[in-house]
């Protein structure tokens, strides 16, 4: 945490209302997104209870597992799941754009136009918090290899056969989210964190109703209130029977509320189908008609308990959405934004070209790959929030990364050769402190064409640089290319774009280094091994 | 350091109890660098593609590339030579171009940085930012990250690997198509690589693109065994022990040298200040710890920084001479640094000795280094002045305890290193939480930040001058 | 895993059970040791742990319960997954030992698993796995599981038990077994679950050693690292039998545990100084709820909270997670506008500045806007104090040129 977001901390406690860590968005936010409230059951590493989901902020829908170690049911809960999102993921690979370019032809390596579709939009979920992400990636790969009644060996236990897509796709997208900046899957609770700070702890934000209470009073609050006590009383307010009053935001559930209410409903639920059973192998036509209104019953009451436990969350997503969409976009959000149309766009080819689903484990050079692009989009991230928002600048000129300041005079100066090219010299006044070592490089901020500068001296209160490009070809700047005294501006000394990412070899061309090519293993088809 | 299999140490090294009378450190260092050169100029059939050499700090490390360098030419090789940053590449140009004059050297660099003029003030070396005009040259150097944009159709059969340690895994992958051998050469008790990133769903995984070149060449070619070099020829006497103890647990060395053959002598009296106490206890005893008082502070702590730059300052006044087996030479600027953890640091304590009229610009001539740890792996000096990493701290992080940080900071001089701290450090770490996370399948990494730490604060202590 | 204290009430231990009131004493469960792991600092746990207080029902008398629990399903399956180890006649384990020590697979192998009397009082059974572990040992060619046995383990003077799930025995050394619930998944397993299951087997793993040097009458090695060479000495990696991906198939998972091993022996170490708490304590302090006849804890909040003060505490919000006094503990942190309610990090950038009121002041005094108090010769300022003014100057600036405000 840098002392900037500590300061606003400390007026959050002061002002008890959460304080602005950003003055504009930083993440694109869909038109259309997908809201999901995943929960999971206790004790079983990714073995999905229920999931309330929609687009629709009225008409959320719920899915659930009546009996959590019934693998029948779990399939049938994540078919029906899969049969909500993927057709929604899918919607938005049929609008494309044509964008033409070119590509080296393998054969005779002469580059030959290509065109290539792109997608005009992409999907966008929504989760709680990054525990809900990390449950998506359970469910992703614990049904991403699973066989359905069309492999040519469907196994023992074949799935439905929109189950292996639905956790591909899963995959993707929580891959995906590992990627800085990127926005096709998102936590709330870290959308919050990156433009508001609360008076309380990163480890207290990650509690969505917590950190909401920071910014709206919460539902049932009497009287309505924020800020700390607030936050409190929805982390830790409980009914008569030691119940919650607001459930936590998942995935797991609270451990009361599985002893006193969903234990018993489930148990509830097993016998009504015990006695259907019954009824059914003894052929008794009245009591298998009674024990199924049980079953209906039962199952009623499951869905009751489960949606109470998943709604209030669902509207404080929506909640959060709110208040992020009332901040207006930052200007790099499409760049960024394209860069996941691309991510869905591959992927959507990857699945319709029938490639196999992701491995279990990268291989050394798709690593490295996803290592690089982290790292490089790391980059892309803080050079544009830099450049979007005076308060993520701020914190740079804090680190001595930067400076603002009044050019306060202009010396014209030329390069020494044949043609002389313009150096001029900036004297810049500025309160900022950076560590501008003469000959470092820096660069200045909104310039267009870009602008580099080499720092010629630093003393307190004032920072002197030449100019080094980015004033045309002639020997005299082209006109505005140098700010004038009087002239706001910003440099930085760090450079304005990311550095490409170095090539990295074929994984068939994998070096003795790093094990050689990897040796196609046979992902084993997911049978007995898993969930039984 | 990791210990992946067992906690023995390698019996070949003689330096142990049981294994006789321990030969001279010369006559060790010798037989351990003959058994490397052998290896990697002369392989056995079916030898493995690589070759280890762990070399604890002021080894030889540099004394090695060297040689191998040499002898691999003369054995009629191209040669590339992979370092990990400009200044330890073109401190190698420069160190190879002076110890082999008709070796012809090519400086591969990026196109928009200039080498320093160290290394392009030799005959026998050219500098270009195209590898297709130093093909040519019997050895062409370069950092990794330039090495990775290299195509070329014609790999080199040997390649040397500098700083390996400090290299990622990715990198390695990047370059390893350009040789078909390599020698690979570095400190495992130094800093280790690390990126900003999430990595954790690759942790565990032999080829974790963020972990170390060299614990994935082992964990893909388990046949190398790491060579080591024994005997530091930098730390004196006073310092090889504790650095060894405290962060080699499992790789020991020992000092070339013996308690009497380095010294410090002041030519000027101390004042009675406590700072010129603190220089008089280090030039005696190879340590000292001034010590502040017991206060919070932000990482910029204006006393600790003053305290510093004092001490540096009073080490210049006093004219000091360093008497060691290369003869007698009297301290000056360039032969001190100061070591900090943090940027801020660094330039806090430049801009006080600036004010103190220490000269730590380069550029205007001979001048104090003060840099942080990272900047300093691989330096040497006599004396350095080091501001502790957990001075005045609140709180000890992650950061402040990498074993690596204390380690390089702690192990950069020839003669005395004056550690600079506030009181309270021992309590500090006792409070820490010790809540690690621990990955499946990822080698423990030997020792823990918090257990040399302590272990350095205890000896430092018996050479403490309060201030 | 289950810890009592049992020992003669030397002075320090009749004050500690003065502190605790009537009530039984409390063991030094896993609970407690990854508090001890989370806060080695804070003395008031160090004190009310070292007393055995029951601090869910001092917590909940405070009026801020630990939100501590686990689900019954969670149990259920916890349950089922270690019977299911031993149905198979522990394949699991011995399958993974035998890799690890060098033994054929073909080797025909008859597991010894002795009766260590798991009903009898701690001391009987402590006493018990002793004679049987160093039985085992001897037996150079015999495997041996202990199935729960009770070690005996010294701290603070007094001698704590603990309950392992497994300890194997072979080739005269032994090798502790934990079973945990979370699943090792393609190989990796969370690293903070695996973090604490070491820190608990390392606790183990020195009991084990001071058992094989109390067998040797031979002092306990004083290298963090060393490896002890006894008869029945430990191994120091241990074992992790965990769920397999997403099923309840068991695999053994080696975890070496040195580093925890030295670290544990050092926080133990430090818990000596329980002494110098007691002396610091106020006379009459006591932490006993008053029950009455039914069990109902009568003693006044306040008043109790009182005692509670008494002891001061070194919070850190990830108390909250780890020990049952966290609310409470965050509760006192925000009344007093300490900055800790923040997180730990946040101090470090503060410097001396301890409240929230105290640093926002600082902030403040530059005025805002004004002239660079940095560049104030001798303007007197802390560096922490300093450089939040120029915080705050840049944060109003940006928020101003943003629009914010």
């Amino acid at each position: 945490m840098s002392l900037l977001s500590t300061l606003a901390r400390l007026e959050a406690v002061r002002a008890q209302r959460a304080q602005p860590l950003a003055t504009v968005r930083h993440r694109h936010l869909s038109e259309r997104p997908m809201v999901l409230v995943p929960l999971a059951a206790a004790g079983e590493s990714g073995a999905p209870l229920a999931v309330l989901l929609g687009t629709d902020r009225e008409a959320p829908r719920l899915h659930f597992v009546p009996q959590p170690l019934n693998r029948t049911q779990r399939w049938e809960f994540l078919a029906a799941v899969a049969r909500e999102v993927v057709p929604y993921l899918e919607s938005f690979g049929d609008e494309v754009e044509l964008l033409e370019g070119s590509e080296r032809d393998p054969v005779s390596g002469e580059k030959v136009p290509v065109v290539r579709e792109l997608c005009a939009d992409a999907p966008q979920l929504v989760v709680p918090n990054a525990g809900g992400v990390s449950h998506l990636a359970l469910l992703g790969r614990s049904t991403r290899f699973r066989r359905t009644v069309e492999d040519p060996d469907p196994g023992e236990y074949p799935s439905p056969t929109e189950v292996p897509l639905l956790g591909r796709w899963l995959t993707h997208l929580t891959d995906r989210a590992q990627v800085p900046g990127s926005s096709l899957l998102l936590a709330m609770t870290g959308l919050l964190s990156r433009h508001w700070a609360t008076g309380q702890s990163n480890l207290e934000d990650q509690h969505l109703a917590a950190r909401l209470a920071w910014h709206l009073p919460p539902a049932g609050l009497e009287p309505p209130a924020v800020g700390a006590a607030a936050a409190e009383w929805v982390e830790s307010a409980r009914d008569g029977d030691g119940l919650l009053l607001h459930p936590p935001a998942g995935p797991a559930t609270d451990p009361k509320f599985d002893e006193r209410v969903l234990a018993p409903a489930i148990l509830r639920h097993d016998a009504a189908v015990a006695v259907r059973e019954r009824a059914e192998a003894a052929r008794d036509g009245a009591e298998v008609r009674r024990a199924a209104g049980l079953v209906e019953q039962a199952h009623a009451e499951l869905a009751r308990v489960l949606l109470a436990a998943t709604l209030p969350t669902w509207h404080d997503v929506w909640r959060g959405l709110d208040l992020l969409r009332a901040l207006p976009a930052a200007g790099h959000l499409p760049d960024r934004w394209e860069g996941d149309r691309w991510s869905f766009t591959m992927h959507r080819d990857r699945v319709a070209a029938g490639e196999p689903p992701q491995p279990r484990r990268d291989d050394a050079v798709t690593a490295a790959r996803k290592l690089a692009q982290r790292e490089r989009e790391q980059a892309r991230l803080e050079i544009q929030e830099a450049l979007d928002d005076p308060l993520a600048m701020a914190e740079r000129r804090l680190a001595g990364e930067a400076f603002a300041g009044e050019v306060v005079d202009v010396v014209p100066e030329w390069s020494a050769g044949r043609s002389p090219k313009p150096r001029p010299l900036l004297v810049v006044r500025t309160d900022d402190r950076p560590h501008a070592d003469p000959g470092r490089e820096a660069h200045r901020a909104h310039a267009e064409p870009a602008q580099r500068a080499e720092v010629v001296s630093a003393a307190p209160g004032e920072v002197v640089v030449r100019l080094l490009s980015g004033m045309g070809r002639r020997k005299d700047p082209e006109p505005g290319s140098v700010p004038e005294p009087g002239t706001a501006v910003v440099f930085t000394l760090f450079e304005l774009a990311p550095r490409q990412s170095a090539p990295l070899p074929e994984p068939a061309d994998t070096p003795w280094t790093h094990g050689g090519p990897p040796v196609a293993v046979e992902d084993a088809p997911a049978g007995g091994d898993e969930w039984e | 350091m990791t210990d992946p299999e067992g906690a023995f140490p390698d019996p070949g090294t003689g330096t142990g109890p049981g294994t006789g009378p321990a030969p001279a450190p010369g006559e060790a260092a010798d037989r351990a660098v003959a058994g490397i050169l052998d290896a990697v100029v002369r392989p056995a059939p079916g030898a493995p593609r690589g070759v280890v050499v762990d070399s604890p700090p002021g080894a030889g490390k540099s004394t090695l590339v060297v040689r191998a360098a040499r002898e691999l030419v003369d054995a009629g090789e191209r040669l590339m030579i992979v370092a990990q940053t400009n200044s330890q590449v073109d401190d190698l140009v420069d160190r190879l171009a002076s110890k082999a004059p008709g070796m012809s050297i090519g400086r591969l660099h990026a196109s928009d940085s200039r080498p320093a003029p160290e290394a392009l003030r030799h005959a026998n070396v050219t500098a270009k930012d195209k590898v297709a005009d130093l093909l040519e040259q019997d050895v062409v150097i370069s950092t990794a990250a330039k090495w990775q944009w290299v195509k070329t159709e014609q790999p080199w059969r040997q390649a040397i690997v500098d700083e390996a340690y400090q290299m990622r895994s990715d990198a390695l992958l990047a370059v390893a198509r350009l040789f078909e051998r390599a020698l690979f050469v570095g400190d495992p008790g130094q800093l280790d690589p690390f990126t900003v990133v999430g990595t954790d769903q690759w942790a565990g995984l032999s080829y974790d693109p963020s972990s170390s070149a060299v614990v994935t060449l082992l964990a893909h070619n388990p046949e190398i065994r790491p060579h080591r070099l024994p005997v530091s020829w930098r730390l004196p006497a006073s310092a090889a022990p504790l650095v060894s103890d405290a962060f080699y647990p499992y790789t020991p060395f020992r000092a070339g040298t013996g308690p009497d053959d380095r010294t410090l002598r002041p030519g000027l009296r101390g004042d009675g200040s406590a700072v010129d106490a603190a220089i008089d206890e280090a030039a005696a005893g190879g340590w000292a710890l001034l010590e502040l008082p017991a206060r919070h502070t932000v990482r910029t702590d204006a006393q600790a920084v003053a305290a510093v730059a004092a001490t540096v300052r009073r080490l210049l006044e006093r004219e000091l001479t360093a008497h060691s087996e290369q003869g007698s030479a009297p301290l000056t600027p360039g032969r001190v640094a100061v070591g900090t953890a943090h940027r801020d640091q660094a330039a806090a304590v430049r801009a006080e000795l600036a004010r103190l009229g220490v000269p730590v610009d380069p550029a205007a001539g001979e001048a104090v280094t003060v840099d942080t740890a990272n900047r300093l792996q691989g330096r040497e000096y006599d004396v350095t002045v080091v501001l502790h990493p957990l001075s005045g701290r609140p709180d000890a992080t992650a950061f402040h305890l990498e074993t690596g940080r204390l380690c390089v900071l702690a192990s950069r001089h020839r003669h005395a290193c004056i550690v600079v701290a506030r009181a309270g450090i021992p309590e500090l770490l006792d409070d820490h939480p010790a809540t690690d996370p621990v990955q499946l399948g990822v080698a423990v990494k030997f020792p823990d930040g918090w257990e040399a730490n302590h272990a350095v604060l205890s000896h430092l202590a018996e050479h403490r001058v309060r201030l | 895993m289950n810890v009592s204290h049992l020992g003669q009430a030397s002075p320090p231990l009749r004050r500690l059970s003065e502190l605790r009131g009537p009530a039984p004493q409390r063991s030094l469960d896993a609970r407690a040791l990854a508090a001890l792991a989370a806060n080695p600092g804070c003395r008031r746990r160090a004190l009310l742990d070292a007393a055995g207080v029951d601090k869910t029902a001092l917590a909940q008398q405070l009026g801020r319960p630990a939100p501590f629990g686990q689900s019954p399903f969670a149990i259920r399956r916890g349950l089922q997954f270690e019977s299911r180890l031993k149905r198979d006649g522990y394949a699991v384990l011995l399958a993974p030992l035998r890799r690890r020590l060098g033994v054929p697979e073909d080797e025909a192998l008859s597991l010894a698993v002795p009766d260590l009397l798991p009903s009898a009082s701690p001391a009987v059974r402590a006493e018990r796995t002793a004679a049987a572990l160093a039985e085992a040992a001897a037996d150079p060619a015999g495997w041996t599981l202990l199935d729960h046995p009770l070690l005996r383990l010294d701290v603070a003077g007094s001698p704590a038990y603990l309950e392992p799930d497994a300890v194997v025995v072979h080739a005269g050394r032994c090798t502790v077994v934990e079973i945990k619930s979370f699943p090792v998944l393609d190989g990796s397993a969370d690293p903070a679950n695996v973090g604490a299951a070491a820190r608990q087997a390392a606790v183990y793993v020195l009991a084990l050693q001071e058992a094989a040097a109390r067998l040797a009458g031979r002092p306990l090695s004083a290298g963090p690292y060393a490896v002890q060479d006894l008869p029945g000495a430990p191994e120091l990696t241990v074992l992790l039998v965990c769920p397999k991906d997403f099923s309840s198939l068991p695999v053994a998972v080696p975890v070496d545990v040195r580093r925890e091993l030295a670290v544990t022996r050092r926080q133990l170490s430090r818990m000596t100084r329980i002494d110098q708490l007691l002396a610091a304590l106020p006379g009459g302090v006591t932490f006993d709820l008053a029950r009455d006849a039914s069990g109902t804890p009568t003693r006044p909040a306040g008043e109790l909270a009182a005692a509670v003060a008494a002891v001061p505490a070194a919070y850190a919000p990830e108390c909250i997670s780890t020990c049952e006094l966290g609310f409470h503990c965050r509760s006192q942190a925000r009344c007093a506008g300490a900055v800790e309610q923040l997180g730990r990090g946040v101090r470090g950038e503060l410097g001396a500045l301890r409240t929230v009121a105290e640093a926002l002041a600082a902030a403040e005094q530059g005025g805002g806007g004004g002239p660079e108090p940095a560049l104030e010769e001798g303007s007197g300022l802390d560096e922490a104090a300093e450089r939040l003014v120029y915080a705050a100057r840049l944060r109003a600036e940006a928020l101003a040129a943003g629009g914010v405000r």
